[in-house]
């Protein structure tokens, strides 16, 4: 340590090394948290169902979506992404995934929540498969963290059906 | 002759800067450690950060500077008259000739 540039430079080196430690173990601490969310979805109402004039089916519905993710935040969680995705397979494509509403959860406060909504983004086939179709309504969300990885997990929820006729 | 003291004037000695390294790594070390603790249990990782902001800067200010304390033993260096009585020693010839013998 010779000269006060020298020690600048070393003490600037060493405490970002040091930063970054500690970083990653609190990105690791993350592991110790085992979350268990919760979530229900309700079909209030189908408000219309038509063929629209370039030949694909469109659903409009109205939902209760009911959640409670308050165990997947830890001191080390920025936000959490969350969003509902309507499943179901047709002649044409083994797995439909189609998103229906999604929103950012920016603390735990926010966590626990009953949202009544229309679906926020079209419900549009690819095609005219879906009268009296069952679909899955499944919950998928992303952990992003301060420092680290993210991690994405989901809860399906099957059992839905929509009309046989169009409306 | 007027001049302007300032830090580059103050030097530290071999053990003042042995003393300044340890200091500094044992500071910065033990700001991490107090910095994670508390930000874990309070679970706020802001504060963590702060923590650990004020170490580095707290211990910049005690380890960079050249403080007088990390001279406390300063080195003698000899002094400008003694370098007449005790000249440099002077390169010998038999260095200067590389030239290998040539073998017949």
């Amino acid at each position: 340590m010779h000269s006060f540039g020298y020690r600048a430079n070393a003490l600037l080196t060493f405490s970002l090394t040091i930063l970054a430690f500690m970083c990653a173990i609190a990105s690791l601490s993350d592991s110790l948290n085992s979350p268990s969310p919760s979530a229900q979805v309700q079909v209030l109402n189908i408000n219309w169902f038509q063929k629209q004039p370039n030949g694909n089916d469109e659903v409009s519905m109205t939902l209760n979506i009911s959640a409670d993710l308050q165990s997947l935040f830890t001191w080390n969680t920025k936000q959490v992404f969350v969003y509902l995705a309507a499943e179901y397979d047709t002649p044409k494509n083994s797995l439909n995934q189609i998103s229906l509403w999604d929103g950012i959860i920016p603390s735990k406060e926010h966590a626990k929540f009953l949202i009544h909504t229309s679906n926020k983004y079209r419900f549009i086939d690819q095609g005219t498969n879906l009268r009296g179709k069952e679909f899955n309504l499944t919950l998928h969300w992303h952990v992003m963290p301060k420092t680290g990885k993210m991690l994405a997990d989901k809860i399906v929820m099957p059992g839905y059906r929509l009309p046989v006729e169009y409306r | 002759m007027t001049s302007i003291c300032s830090f580059e004037d103050f030097y530290m000695d071999w053990q003042g800067q042995s003393l300044a390294e340890k200091l500094m790594q044992i500071m910065l070390l033990g700001f991490a450690v107090i910095a994670f603790g508390t930000g874990y249990l309070t679970a706020s990782f802001q504060t963590m950060i702060l923590i650990y902001a004020v170490g580095v800067v707290l211990t910049t200010l005690v380890t960079v500077p050249n403080w007088p304390v990390f001279n406390r033993h300063p080195l003698k260096w000899l002094d400008p008259s003694e370098v007449e009585k005790h000249p440099k020693p002077q390169p010998s010839s038999n260095v200067n000739s590389k030239k290998k013998p040539i073998k017949k």
